[in-house]
């Protein structure tokens, strides 16, 4: 299928997804369990990979910083201005189009595959909207607060590494976290993040859903879910920040 | 009843079905029958919408299934209910959760009486003390048969079932044919099985429609069956050594 063929078949898709839910109980109810699955289960790995972001990014800013006429604070600022404008927003994103993007992938292709998805057409519910709405808006209500996370935890971990190591002083390294901030970085980081939230579960959501055959074109349909993701969270990222930075 | 007036289908060039007409009456188990890629699975699923026919009409009583927009399609398929071939229950969802999820999205009860419908229609299909298991704790007999408990919750006007005991013993194959036949007959429902086990036919086959290639092949009853001049239909019937045996008992009879 041509890649022009696939953006029409997503857009249909998303049209169907967009659709009013059936039960606004049962729908409220299910992007709960979404924001506990997609959100809350993805702390732990948000906490791990930006603490340890953070701290390299600090300890390669002090090691690279030999010249005697930059000041300390720099590690601070570098490590604030890396966490808030793209890792927390880019990297996360990329890191959680694997975890959540082929998860997403996996389950709706199963429940395609062993005709899950037929029984819920046959009752009368659109299964489209039903199993991916909650998904999408599980996905860009937490992820905004995944990234806050990731910042504060980066920084955490950049000033820990600078302080355990003796490269530079907490002072200096608060300092720089405060010095220059603008806060708008902040809203156009948000933004990303939204976006890339959408991007994570709708189209693992678009591959899952329109997988034929068994077991193995699932795990395919969840390997291209992930690699395309990413494509499109790189090139969004690009467009965005062109379009907000300008 | 369910009414199909000169239903064709095809997948590109291959034309999968040619030409079907017949009625499917209600209080009585119609099953379609036919060799594997004979077209039966797409009959039932161009019944019920998941295909859509190339021409030709469908009638859900009087009305056209086939000229129906989407919403009032949605409101005709709340009066269906499905056993699909692998019982397609909701496997995150508990044997309770199955069967409390059409009434959840559909019905306008009360939680206590959607409660008491569930266990109504365990009750009704012999799932007891399972209820809170989840589809992979149970059995294969025991997944289709709450299978049927989901499709009739909503106490359904239609089922459909695609070959409800495919990878079922003998002894439960019997006990599931026998539990769709006693629902047809307890709700009033038009029942349609799409089948390819002999046993089915012989056991609850009271409209049989038989397809070959595409093409509505014989119509007829489970009594009519062994009496029948039709080639395809012998050869489909008789493949097995006890059926042949059956047929020359009943001749020398």
């Amino acid at each position: 299928m041509g890649l022009f063929e696939h953006v029409g078949k997503f857009s249909r898709f998303l049209v169907l997804v967009v659709s009013k839910p059936e039960k606004g109980r049962t729908f409220f109810s299910h992007i709960l369990k979404e924001i506990h699955k997609l959100g809350v289960n993805s702390i732990g790995i948000v906490v791990i990979i930006s603490l340890f972001m953070g701290a390299v990014i600090a300890l390669q800013t002090a090691y690279n910083m030999q010249n005697p006429l930059l000041p300390d604070y720099l590690v601070g600022y570098t490590t604030r201005e890396s966490m808030l404008l793209e890792f927390s927003s880019t990297i996360v994103g990329l890191i959680l189009a694997g975890k959540v993007g082929s998860n997403i992938a996996s389950e709706i292709g199963s429940m395609r595959v062993t005709e899950q998805i037929d029984a819920l057409e046959i009752m009368g519910v659109n299964s489209a909207s039903f199993l991916v709405l909650p998904k999408i808006i599980a996905a860009v209500f937490i992820n905004p607060f995944l990234y806050i996370l990731s910042v504060f935890v980066g920084i955490l971990g950049g000033l820990s590494a600078g302080y355990l190591t003796g490269t530079v002083a907490i002072s200096d390294f608060i300092y720089g976290v405060q010095f220059g901030f603008i806060p708008y970085y902040i809203t156009y980081s948000l933004i990303k993040t939204c976006v890339f939230a959408f991007i994570i579960t709708a189209v693992p959501s678009y591959y899952g859903y329109f997988v034929k055959g068994g077991a193995l074109e699932v795990g395919k349909a969840s390997t291209k879910a992930v690699v395309n993701s990413s494509i499109l969270i790189l090139l969004s990222n690009l467009i965005l920040t062109q379009i907000l930075l300008k | 009843m369910i009414t199909l007036e000169n239903i064709n289908k095809s997948f590109g060039s291959m034309i999968v079905l040619n030409d079907i007409s017949v009625t499917f009456e209600a209080g009585k188990t119609n099953l379609i029958i036919g060799q594997s890629g004979s077209g039966k699975t797409v009959l039932l699923k161009s019944i019920i919408g998941l295909h859509e026919v190339d021409s030709g009409k469908i009638f859900y009583s009087d009305r056209d299934f086939t000229a129906m927009n989407l919403k009032s399609r949605k409101n005709i398929r709340q009066e269906m209910g499905m056993v699909f071939q692998g019982g397609a229950l909701f496997d995150s969802m508990t044997v309770e959760e199955n069967v409390l999820f059409p009434l959840d999205m559909f019905s306008k009860m009360n939680d206590a009486e959607k409660i008491d419908r569930v266990n109504f229609c365990l009750n009704r299909v012999n799932i007891k003390n399972s209820n809170h298991l989840y589809p992979s704790e149970i059995s294969g007999g025991m997944q289709k048969r709450v299978a049927i408990a989901r499709a009739i919750a909503l106490n359904p006007k239609y089922l459909f079932c695609d070959e409800p005991n495919s990878g079922l013993d003998p002894v439960t194959a019997i006990v599931i044919d026998n539990l769709i036949q006693e629902i047809t007959k307890e709700f009033n429902m038009t029942t349609i099985i799409n089948t390819h086990d002999m046993n089915s036919v012989m056991e609850i086959g009271e409209n049989i429609l038989f397809i070959s290639k595409g093409f509505k092949a014989w119509e007829g009853t489970k009594e009519e069956i062994f009496n029948t001049n039709n080639k395809a239909l012998n050869d489909f019937v008789f493949a097995s050594d006890l059926y042949q045996k059956i047929k020359k008992v009943n001749r020398s009879i």
